[in-house]
């Protein structure tokens, strides 16, 4: 079984690498290279998928996964700037990939326990602009 | 491995009517959609495309390129056309398709996977799924997979 909470943050991004020069960023990144960056009000849904617990009925108690993905997305990520406030962005890219792929590796630590492992990570950018991230196991399949 | 989903939309008339069917079996089955003069909807199309990420840039594919394939293929032929009269697949005398979403998820399927290697020649990234909503309740999906 599958279960899936999301939740939302607002933050701003500019997609430039610093090694390269000013037109292949634009080239690459096209206006998501703007050097003072923009923003977006990210969605993300965060998906486990487990075995219900005999007792409670739950895969995981949803209040408790609030709590985590209250305090490992929307705390360190709402109404900041990427590049400038939240690591590893200030060396890495903040593409939607490599926020699922960080939002995975914060999200993952945290939701071992449990009868209910992560199983996807989608962030959307935009209402048209979305990313699914699996984790590394399906990397090799 | 990353699934980027990209959403496009485009605004379309048709007409659901199989010429292996009698008048009475077409109103029969298709109802109102079997109206002679054809209606129109706003479809929504999530195009998914699957890969890693490519060198250093953080990305699993270029969206720009995608778009303009898409725009190419599918948004600039489709929107604001009538799909019985227009797009060739449902259009040609012998055995033209009936423009279900189930046929217009192959057909846009088909449009991608045909001209995907022009636009990505290397390996990755490949098309996984196109997802098709007629309307906002009827969805219908395609796996390139299943299509040639």
């Amino acid at each position: 079984m599958v279960i899936t909470r999301r939740v939302e943050f607002s933050a701003s991004h500019v997609c430039r690498d610093p090694r390269l020069s000013d037109e292949e960023n634009q080239r690459i990144y096209g206006m998501a290279a703007n050097p003072h960056g923009h923003g977006h009000n990210y969605v993300v849904e965060v998906s486990l998928a487990g075995d219900p617990d005999p007792v409670t009925g739950m895969v995981l108690d949803l209040k408790e996964l609030k709590a985590i993905l209250e305090r490992e997305i929307v705390e360190p990520y709402d109404h900041r700037f990427l590049n400038y406030e939240v690591p590893p962005f200030d060396r890495e890219v903040p593409t939607t990939e490599n926020i699922a792929l960080d939002i995975w590796r914060r999200l993952e630590p945290r939701l071992s326990a449990g009868n209910g492992k992560l199983h996807a990570v989608r962030v959307y950018e935009t209402p048209d602009l979305y990313v699914d991230y699996f984790g590394e196991a399906e990397c090799s399949a | 491995m990353f699934r980027v989903t990209r959403r496009y939309q485009f605004a379309a008339s048709h007409r659901l009517h199989s010429g292996q069917l009698s008048e009475e079996e077409n109103r029969r089955l298709y109802g109102k959609c079997n109206n002679p003069y054809g209606h129109g909807h706003n479809y929504v199309v999530e195009v998914s495309v699957r890969g890693p990420l490519a060198g250093e840039t953080g990305r699993a594919v270029d969206t720009a390129v995608l778009d303009e394939l898409v725009q190419r293929e599918v948004v600039g032929p489709f929107d604001h056309h009538d799909l019985n009269r227009d797009v060739a697949s449902f259009a040609r005398v012998v055995a033209p398709l009936v423009p279900t979403s189930e046929n217009l998820g192959f057909e846009i399927c088909r449009r991608l996977k045909r001209n995907w290697k022009q636009v990505f020649p290397s390996e990755w990234p490949k098309l996984e799924k196109i997802r098709i909503g007629e309307t906002a309740r009827n969805i219908f999906e395609v796996r390139a997979d299943e299509i040639e």
